[in-house]
């Protein structure tokens, strides 16, 4: 291909001669694209979570005196099961990163696999909670505030949990049939960031809603 | 692409705007019915904030901002697509609205609860409106993140952050307010559809919801889709002017530092479009005082502006015209804006044409003539021939008189207590002369909007050939040929200074021997 001149080339060389101290790359350069971009993309969610959790406590007081209330219907042992995973399984995550890191395949077969575990187990148990609020409590999103501003904030969190899920498993599988070589471990390192995220939300919906909303 | 599908919607938007002036021409006109017309000014604010004001600066900056980082390309060329079929997306969803029964949403463009509970607009238009902001969202999301990756890392050898061309730098802060205030809308709507579509109670007053939380939601991020909307504009003023002045630009630091100043400000004075809500005084106060504060960093910015241009060789050509029409007009809307922050002065204008009247004032004085600017200057480099002179001039003449007629009218129309949103009025109130200067001033407007998509279809056939580096410009993008190739460059340059082609060509004066 016959690739078009332009005032590049003496650009080139002007800009080298007699500069031998060229400043070194900035520093940035060296976080790859992909990491910013992550770092960017939960910055956005940060916002949106935020913005459903200050709603939740903008009807906080409406919520509390509601029927059902929150200290009626919710059974906290299940929570607290719920939270101790999604808790645990940051760990695990982390370490099956750093097993990535460190070429230690089996390591993070095994690590990242239990993260799916804990974090498909949180499911179940916010499932289990949601069949027993709609069938025995009747709280469903339009029966009042409550339901409103519940079903919101936890079911997006929810959501993402299982977006992260999948994304988890689609890894594992990957890796199972030896499919991710070194370069993945970009990859592997922005996918428990985004783990670690929704992690971090949990605590503050949990904190709040199940704590602080009683 | 998203420049091409910015300007349908501009003229899409535009005929709406048109058929409202029309039918404000005189009082007791019936051209539009009272409906129709709520549902013209509904989409004529959408889509020209969603439709065509973000995705034309998203566009332009998609393509400039890797030529002036001297990439190759945005960091994550499939997000960039992803981000423009979802903007186009939603943009088709919204107008959809216009074939489903009951038409389009007639709720305004900041569609304050409860008129967008089912209660009030059972009708599916508001539904389209809704999805269709919150796809569109999505798609300037991901734009959003493309930037701030972009900047941040696909920078050439030697371009530290101090040394970024300053375009970049805006779309740098840009980015991160896109990223923080869209969510926020985006959550906003997804909760309005809730109470539409599962029967939630978020804004629904009735069962204790609260119309008054979403006046907060949306202003959180109204406010901040201003400067999203105008930061960029800023930057390109920032590009022509010195470049145009034949001096470098006066006091880069405070001119970065001034960017900064306004998107933090910004996050925090959005309740300054709710003084009429009802707020308690300490809102007030702290609301107005915030945002008198913003007129601080930005008359950095003016007065840098002007500094840059006093004593410099002046060259008027079209891409100056457009920016030296931006300070004088974009001054003015500072002003008014200054006016409406204080709290007691906005209570007797709120709701009032004397708002119409600031804000498109700032919007097309602020980011129709910086764009405008940015296009003229630009257009050389992405197409290789340059637009005509003649055209251009007269297209700003003409957009710098229509835009004056239409816009301060209204300001005067607005303080003789004219109401905004009224889709008519009677002949003994003292507003039918400044609606018709309004219109006609419209009607000069509008030939302008035409003659630019004529210059564009004209010169990029009969244009003359631009050349590298018709401006004798100083940042990389004029580096490589006209139209660059689809690597943008077939070196990575290496920057030593601000001005990287100024060193270039001045070897015996470059500028890292002063920075
Ligand atoms: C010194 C800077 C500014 C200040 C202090 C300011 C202040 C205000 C205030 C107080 C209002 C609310 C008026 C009301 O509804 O009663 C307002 C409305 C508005 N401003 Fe500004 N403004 C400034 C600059 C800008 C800029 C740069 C833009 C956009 C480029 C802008 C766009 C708007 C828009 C779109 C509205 C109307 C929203 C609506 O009610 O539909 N303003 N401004
Ligand atoms: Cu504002």
């Amino acid at each position: 291909m016959n690739i078009p001149k332009s005032s590049l080339e003496n650009f080139a060389t002007a800009q080298a001669d007699g500069s031998a101290t060229l400043s070194t790359p900035p520093a940035a350069c060296r976080l790859l694209p992909t990491h910013v971009g992550m770092g960017a993309f939960l910055l956005s969610e940060v916002a949106f979570f935020s913005t459903l959790i200050t709603t939740y406590i903008v009807f906080l007081r409406q919520t509390k005196g509601s029927n059902p209330s929150p200290a009626t219907v919710f059974h906290l042992p299940l929570v607290l099961t719920a939270t101790g995973c999604l808790v645990a399984s940051s760990a695990t995550v982390h370490f099956a990163a750093r097993a990535f890191r460190n070429g230690n395949r089996a390591g993070f077969l095994g690590w990242w696999g239990l993260t799916i575990v804990l974090g498909a187990t949180f499911i179940a148990c916010t499932a289990k909670e949601w069949s027993d609020l709609i069938g025995r409590w009747g709280l469903t999103i339009s029966r009042n505030l409550f339901g409103s501003t519940y079903f919101t904030l936890v079911g997006f969190h929810a959501t993402h949990v299982t977006v992260g899920l999948m994304i988890l498993s689609i890894f594992w599988v990957l890796a199972l049939r030896k499919r991710l070589d070194n370069s993945s471990h970009v990859g592997v390192e922005i996918v428990s960031w985004y783990w670690h995220f929704v992690d971090s939300v949990w605590i503050v919906v949990f904190s709040l809603v199940y704590l602080i909303g009683r | 692409m998203y420049v091409l599908m910015a300007i349908f919607f501009l003229v899409v938007a535009g005929c709406e705007a048109l058929a409202i002036r029309w039918q404000l021409i005189k009082p007791g006109n019936d051209f539009l019915n009272p409906d129709t017309f709520n549902k013209f000014f509904t989409m004529h604010g959408t889509t020209m904030v969603f439709f065509m004001g973000m995705p034309i600066l998203i566009g332009i900056a998609n393509y400039v901002v890797p030529l002036q980082l001297g990439a190759h390309d945005m960091a994550f060329p499939r997000v960039n697509a992803f981000g423009f079929w979802t903007t186009l997306f939603g943009g088709c969803l919204a107008y959809f609205s216009f074939f489903v029964p009951g038409g389009p949403p007639a709720v305004g463009w900041f569609a304050y609860a409860p008129l967008t509970e089912t209660t009030f607009s059972p009708k599916s238009g508001v539904d389209f409106w809704a999805l269709g902001l919150l796809v569109s969202g999505v798609g300037t999301i991901a734009a959003g993140v493309n930037f701030v990756a972009t900047i941040l890392t696909m920078r050439c050898p030697g371009m530290t952050l101090t040394k970024l061309p300053f375009f970049c730098w805006t779309m740098l802060w840009t980015s991160l307010q896109i990223l923080v205030a869209i969510p926020p809308l985006t959550a906003a709507l997804i909760m309005v559809e809730f109470d539409r579509v599962l029967g939630a109670q978020f804004f629904n007053p009735q069962n204790g919801g609260s119309a008054y939380l979403w006046q907060h939601l949306f202003w959180f991020f109204g406010h901040p889709e201003v400067y999203i909307l105008i930061l960029p504009a800023f930057g390109m003023i920032t590009e022509v002017v010195p470049v145009f002045s034949r001096k470098v630009l006066f006091g880069y630091e405070f001119m970065a530092a001034a960017t900064m100043g306004i998107v933090f400000i910004s996050m925090g004075v959005w309740a300054h479009h709710m003084f009429a809500a009802g707020m308690s005084r300490t809102l007030d106060m702290y609301f107005a005082a915030a945002s008198l504060l913003v007129s601080i960093p930005t008359g950095i910015k003016f007065f840098n502006w002007l500094a840059t241009m006093y004593g410099g060789r002046l060259w008027m050509a079209s891409p100056m015209l457009f920016a030296v029409g931006f300070l004088a007009m974009f001054v003015l809307g500072g002003l008014t804006g200054i006016m409406l922050a204080s709290a007691p002065f906005d209570l007797q204008v709120s709701d009032s044409y004397f708002v119409v009247g600031h804000f498109h004032w700032v919007l097309i004085g602020g980011t129709v003539f910086g764009v405008f600017a940015g296009i003229h200057y630009w257009f050389p480099k992405v197409t290789g021939r340059m637009l005509s002179e003649r055209l251009a001039k007269w297209q700003f003449w003409l957009l710098l008189i229509g835009f004056i007629l239409t816009f301060g009218p209204m300001h005067v129309s607005g303080l003789l207590g004219m109401p905004r949103r009224i889709f008519t009025y009677q002949a003994d109130r003292p507003w039918q002369l400044w609606n018709q200067l309004s219109s006609l001033g419209a009607m000069i407007q509008a030939p302008s909007y035409l003659l630019f998509v004529i210059n564009i279809g004209w010169s990029l056939r009969y244009g003359r050939p631009a050349g590298d580096d018709p401006w004798d410009a100083w940042t990389l993008e004029w580096a490589t040929t006209s139209p660059p190739p689809s690597y943008n460059f077939s070196e990575t340059p290496t920057v030593r200074s601000r001005r990287p082609l100024w060193d270039v060509k001045h070897p015996d004066d470059p500028d890292w021997k002063y920075e």
